[in-house]
């Protein structure tokens, strides 16, 4: 294990981040993947029906017990739409912008990728009993790199409908980007809260995202609370703009099936709707992240029950639940099972929820979301400003 | 008598519409648990209730006699002229069908034609021709959605009978009486 590490820390660090950056989309790649199984399995249940249960390679029938149980459980769709996705023809449309067509689902990729860096997905405790977290780069302007880079998705979407030249897609973009940059707004404005809150007079200015969870990471009184327990309002107005950032329903106005065919993406087929396919999907993986570790605590199991406490009591089981790796793994599986609930909950909410109208969309956000974001801002930091006076 | 719908103006709690968001999860929820309604077909077949109007048949009396005795009765009924029958006389050497009086060399139905109206079924004097439970007719060909006598005494089998027509007409000549 020592040796590895060695091997490990000789190289250049410029390798090293290329291998850390390909593991995490290796792993981010599948749970992408997996999702849209997951999407397919928990609309058929919600409605009643057992949802993909067929396509399975005839020699895995052989296998006793596992083999019918993944038949069942449709593990095999999932490879088989990816095969799908990748053999199928790629039509080219004649009547599309070339150039810009292909470029878009490049574009869409490229923030949904970078973005996946600047979250940090777990932690461990060094020597010193310090709390390094598990980050691709562990920015100081986290918050800010999510929003700068998270943001640049709607040229993807702006790009993909203009570059088809044809009515639906045309439409799709617009109503697309219209949404994004009203949400956009009400999103910022309801985070803000959280980083007037961290950031106490007299200590180091900071937008880190490591920091909104070492702030949640106390073991009493505020400082265990997570945020959406002291911010309601601010979670609730982030987890509504998330839906609509990330184009899901009730606010898929970018796709909108029933008017628009499939919205900006109407002219793609095969890999290049694919990509289109696990940005989405990647963009809401990212927006539950951040969601995570500014309202939920990020890798902290309980409010009030920090990371270092469980460790603390698993310690006393066994001396080898200390050692980083294995409080790497049990932090990033706590992160990562918060994630995944809320990748659930955007499932759940798809199936409850009926798409709203373009004008309810637009009123929502500017009249309603707005105001209440903006409000809860100057309460908060009046309150912050009160709660955090320095003593004279 | 026309009357009017109050609407009444929403309470605060409905405008907020997180509530009512929250019962709509709940009952997402529940249905994500209760059990599936899906018959998954080729495995699961559905219970067929009586009456059910399926492909048209020949059945057999029975003693395994055909009770068709070609009066053409259904071909002129059917609306989408699906049936096409060939009479026949009843051949001298078997003896077991010889009060019978006639029967049909060929008959064939076109399931590519056939509406499944049971018309022919209902017109059928000697009660020959029934509709029963098969639902599903495939085929590669043209050709082999057409059934012939063969098939559809195969797909039709034997009914019980409660009438035994020729039984009846046999005693009646035996006992030197023509009805």
């Amino acid at each position: 294990m020592s040796a590895v590490i060695e091997i490990w820390s000789g190289l250049h660090p410029l390798i090293q981040g290329i291998i850390k950056g390909l593991c995490v989309i290796a792993v981010m790649f599948p749970i992408g993947g997996a999702c849209s199984l997951v999407e397919r399995k928990v609309s058929a249940w919600i409605q009643g029906r057992p949802g993909p249960n067929r396509a399975m390679p005839f020699w895995f029938a052989w296998v006793p017990v596992i083999g019918p149980f993944l038949q069942r459980l449709g593990a095999f769709h999932l490879m088989a739409d990816g095969l799908k996705m990748f053999l199928k023809e790629d039509p080219l449309p004649g009547h599309v912008n070339k150039f810009y067509f292909l470029l878009a689902p490049v574009v869409g990729m490229i923030p949904a990728l970078t973005t996946v860096t600047v979250v940090p997905f777990g932690a461990y405790f060094n020597e010193a009993g310090h709390l390094v977290p598990l980050a691709l780069a562990n920015l100081d302007v986290g918050i800010l790199a999510v929003f700068a880079i998270g943001s640049l998705g709607v040229y993807a979407l702006i790009l993909a409908g203009w570059a088809s030249n044809s009515k639906y897609p045309f439409l799709g973009g617009i109503r697309a980007s219209a949404q994004l940059i009203s949400y956009e707004l009400s999103m910022t404005l309801a985070v803000v809260p959280v980083f007037l809150m961290i950031n106490v007079p007299g200590g180091n200015g900071t937008l880190s995202l490591t920091d909104v969870v070492l702030f949640q990471s106390g073991t009493s009184g505020w400082h265990g609370t997570w945020f959406f327990m002291t911010m309601p309002l601010s979670a609730v107005i982030f987890l509504v703009a998330l839906f609509a950032e990330t184009n899901r329903l009730p606010f898929d106005m970018a796709e909108g099936e029933a008017d628009l065919v499939g919205g900006f993406h109407t002219e793609y087929g095969a890999m290049k709707w694919g990509l289109f396919f696990v940005a989405e999907y990647s963009h809401m993986l990212i927006g539950s992240g951040v969601f995570t570790l500014l309202f939920l605590g990020g890798w902290n199991p309980l409010p009030w029950v920090p990371l270092s406490t469980v460790i603390g009591w698993l310690a006393h089981l066994s001396p080898l639940f200390q050692n980083p790796i294995a409080v790497g793994l049990i932090s990033i599986g706590i992160f990562m099972g918060k994630v995944l609930f809320f990748m659930f909950l955007f499932m759940w909410v798809r199936w409850t929820v009926p798409r709203f109208r373009y004008d309810q969309v637009m009123k929502l956000g500017w009249q309603k979301l707005l105001p209440l974001a903006i409000g809860n801002l100057i309460f908060y930091a009046i309150v912050i400003a009160i709660l955090q006076k320095p003593v004279s | 008598m026309p009357y009017v719908v109050e609407r009444k103006p929403l309470t605060l709690l409905e405008r907020v519409y997180i509530p009512q968001i929250l019962a709509g999860l709940k009952v997402t929820l529940k249905h994500l648990f209760s059990p599936n309604v899906t018959l998954e077909y080729p495995e699961q077949r559905p219970a067929i209730p009586t009456g059910y109007r399926g492909v048209p048949t020949l059945v057999k009396d029975p003693h395994g006699r055909e009770k068709c005795v070609s009066c053409q009765l259904c071909e002129f009924v059917c609306p989408p002229k699906a049936i096409r029958i060939t009479p026949g006389e009843i051949p001298a050497d078997q003896p077991e069908r010889a009060h019978v009086e006639k029967g049909p060399k060929a008959f064939d139905i076109d399931m590519l034609r056939c509406i499944y109206c049971g018309l022919c079924q209902e017109v059928c004097p000697e009660e020959a021709i029934f509709l029963q439970n098969q639902y599903s007719m495939t085929g590669y060909t043209r050709a082999e959605m057409v059934n012939d006598k063969a098939r559809l005494y195969e797909l039709g089998g034997t009914l019980p009978d409660q009438h035994f027509k020729w039984d009846k007409k046999k005693a009646a000549a035996e006992h030197g009486n023509a009805h």
